[in-house]
């Protein structure tokens, strides 16, 4: 990484951000594997801080989920046909992001490095274009410091505690209300893998680390890698016929590849 | 028929037209003049004179700014956007609503003034103030309601490029961005395009008043004192930003429009939602003109001198006429996007016409285009005060009910059907009756602080409106300006 300035004018242009190539860091979803457990939600929570919101702003809408499962169904009840299955969506880290040009005050930039959309949690001033403008829906912003509420803390001899402050990642930033927020590949790991890298004098492998939901899937649904090197198992599973990108059509170029039902 | 001696020319004509009402010219305020003293002297009177009901309004709604307006956003701000009814799909609710809807308010105040001073329309003289207030106050609710809608607005000020140690710019690619500079613009031109023709009046205002009065009117003059200079620059200016912000008005609510035209979700990425928004904004402007002006005639002072049945008639034609170019881009939108048959789209439309929010979509062609449609033709509805503001009040309505459509309506729909959610105001019901009371009361205000009728504008038109003889007959006639 150079030291230069960056242009960030430049950086969140529409148009400067296309990326010809796949990125570097990519995903792929079997669905067909996926069994709609729920543990990839709860590791992503665990791993990136998310708030428990409390019964009643989840039941409104409000979860803050960076990845959540989509149950898909036809039909009314009671002829409900599960044909769509699960569908696990997460932030598709556009090469050419929708999200990135709207924002006034480039608190959504696109990472050069990473070659990933990242979220500037102490620059975002709230407008909540960004998540408009996903057509993926992936965005969850803070309504309130749900971190700092009642529902997030025991009762204990008349006095609040949080016990769930103690797991608390300390490689991830705690938001506070009033900033959007979405999945990030796991940055976190990613650098630190690239940390370890660089003092050994080498170049991160593919497999070397993996995200929270990847790790936590027991159906080995979720494959987090290299999509530049073509050797490394998500490209490889990314290159099987059944793959597709969702909403290819909007030309979001997105990162994670589904592998529909076969 | 009696045909009286100094009415030929009148009775020639109802002859004629045996169904037409003879018109005495004397009805139109050019032609009804009264001497330059005793028109000001009403103009003050009007400032002046004070009634209860006034103080009991002014009282009522003091309350509600205080409660629905500033106690409720602070709330807001200390406690987090979690009161209001914002959630997942509907990231935009009626914040935007307000936003929309008080700038379209807004642009009619400069629409009237503006376009008909620079056509040239005699009938805009007596009520150009109270459309340019609009504007401005107009403006005031529509950028609270933008800092309202912000999730951290005591960093509003990223938004502006101020110098900083990181060097960060705002993103100029952001429609927010353009909307920031567009209603900056706005503001700054509309003001100053209000004060400029106040000042005549501001000095009129000088010289006939005592005490803190006279201080704030002397202040508020710059020392004006109606020499020949003096007018030829006042009216050089008041030219150019006659001019200038016509096209400031309709870029403004066109950026506005881009707001939503530019983000990638159906119903709102459509080319025509700039000049639909202009004509929108338009629309519901000229039907809250109608509206202050009938509650001015009735409530102030010798308001029934300067605004007549002529500017009733005149402001129900101009509504009808907005109403025939909203229905051509209304229809324009919503056929052309079902035509392009995306799926979404087709979804949504479906949504819109079928869903629980179909009785609004039916109420807004109600509002916008059948009532106008069907009432504004008949002069006699057009020249009924209360008719007409009705009237202004339901396109109003209609309008209001237009930009909830767009904004959390269409917002349910996104490509993401696991996410579809309907959006109810909370918080945002209280902000919106804080807003109407914030601008109502500001009106108020400046009912009591400025001549609301441009005494000098409407002495200058009777100057060159005389009515002549002609054998036995009077003929109005109009000398030619500059």
């Amino acid at each position: 990484m150079s030291n230069q300035m960056v242009d960030l004018n430049r950086v969140g242009a529409k148009g400067a951000i296309a990326e010809a190539a796949e990125g570097k860091w990519g995903m792929v979803i079997d669905r067909d594997l996926c069994t709609g457990c729920q543990a990839c939600v709860a590791a992503c929570a665990m791993e990136n801080n998310l708030s428990f919101v409390g019964e009643e702003d989840a039941g409104y809408g409000r979860t803050q989920h960076w990845i959540r499962i989509e149950r898909l169904w036809e039909g009314e009840y009671p002829e409900v046909k599960m044909d769509g299955g699960f569908q696990p969506m997460l932030c598709q880290q556009c090469g050419h992001a929708p999200c990135e040009p709207v924002c006034p005050v480039f608190a959504t930039p696109h990472s050069e490095a990473e070659s990933i959309n990242l979220q500037v949690y102490n620059r975002c001033i709230g407008t909540r274009y960004c998540a408009n403008n996903c057509p993926y829906q992936v965005r969850s912003f803070n309504w309130r410091d749900y971190h700092i509420q009642p529902f997030h803390a025991n009762l204990v001899n008349g006095q609040l505690v949080f016990p769930l402050h103690n797991q608390f990642n300390p490689d991830v930033t705690v938001r506070r209300r009033g900033v959007m927020e979405k999945c990030t590949f796991c940055i976190q790991r990613i650098h630190s893998a690239q940390d370890k890298a660089k003092s050994e004098g080498r170049e991160v492998e593919d497999g070397e680390f993996t995200t929270a939901c990847a790790q936590a899937c027991p159906a080995s649904a979720i494959t987090f890698g290299r999509v530049d090197h073509e050797e490394s198992l998500v490209s490889q599973l990314g290159q099987v016929s059944r793959g597709t990108k969702h909403l290819e059509e909007l030309n979001t170029l997105p990162r994670v590849t589904y592998l529909e039902k076969g | 028929m009696a045909v009286t001696s100094n009415h030929l020319y009148g009775a020639q004509k109802a002859h004629e037209t045996p169904h037409e009402e003879e018109h005495d010219p004397r009805e139109q305020l050019m032609y009804d003049p009264l001497p330059r003293g005793v028109m000001n002297d009403m103009v003050m009177e009007s400032m002046t004179t004070t009634s209860w009901k006034f103080w009991a309004v002014f009282g009522v709604l003091s309350v509600l700014v205080a409660v629905c307006f500033f106690y409720a956003w602070g709330f807001m701000i200390s406690e987090g956007l979690y009161i209001a009814g914002v959630m997942r799909p509907s990231y935009w609710g009626v914040f935007l609503v307000n936003t929309v809807f008080w700038i379209g308010i807004s642009h009619a105040g400069t629409f009237i003034s503006a376009i008909l001073r620079v056509f040239k329309a005699e009938f805009r003289r007596p009520f150009t103030r109270a459309a340019e207030l609009m504007t401005t106050f107009g403006l005031i609710q529509a950028g609270a309601s933008i800092f309202m809608h912000m999730g951290r607005v005591w960093l509003f000020y990223w938004m502006l490029p101020v110098p900083n140690e990181r060097l960060l710019w705002p993103n100029f690619h952001s429609p927010l961005m353009w909307d920031l500079l567009a209603i900056t613009t706005y503001v700054l031109g509309s003001t100053m395009y209000l004060f400029l023709p106040l000042i005549p009046d501001l000095a009129m205002a000088r010289d006939r008043s005592t005490g803190w009065r006279k201080t704030f009117f002397k202040v508020l003059a710059l020392g004006f004192r109606g020499t020949e200079g003096e007018w030829r620059h006042l009216t050089t200016a008041m030219n150019i930003f006659a001019f200038a912000i016509i096209p400031v008005m309709f870029s403004v609510h066109t950026i506005v429009s881009w707001d939503f035209a530019m983000a990638m979700r159906p119903g709102w990425s459509s080319s025509v939602f700039g000049p639909y928004f202009v004509v929108g904004a338009l629309h519901s402007g000229m039907g809250a003109v109608a509206v202050v002006l009938v509650i001015m005639r009735a409530t102030m002072k010798h308001m029934d001198y300067f605004i007549r049945k002529e500017h009733f008639d005149g402001l129900g034609k101009l509504m009808m006429i907005v109403s025939f170019a909203y229905a051509y881009f209304f229809f324009n939108d919503y056929i052309v996007q079902w035509y392009g048959g995306d799926k979404w789209t087709d979804l949504l439309l479906h949504w819109l016409e079928e869903g629980p929010m179909a009785w609004m979509f039916y109420l807004l062609i109600l509002f916008n285009i059948v009532i106008p449609f069907l009432t504004l033709w008949n002069k006699k509805i057009r020249t009924t005060p209360w008719l007409l503001a009705l009237i202004g009040t339901l396109i109003n309505v209609g309008m209001y009910f237009e930009r909830y459509l767009i904004v959390p309506v269409m917002l349910t729909i996104n490509r993401m059907p696991f996410t579809w959610k309907l959006y109810f105001p909370r918080v945002e019901v209280f902000l919106t009756i804080g807003t109407f009371a914030l601008f109502i009361w500001l009106y108020m205000l400046a009912s009591r602080l400025i001549p609301l009728i441009p005494v000098w504008e409407v002495q200058e038109g009777q100057m060159v409106h005389t009515l002549r003889k002609v054998g036995k007959t009077q003929v109005p006639t109009v000398s030619e300006f500059e």
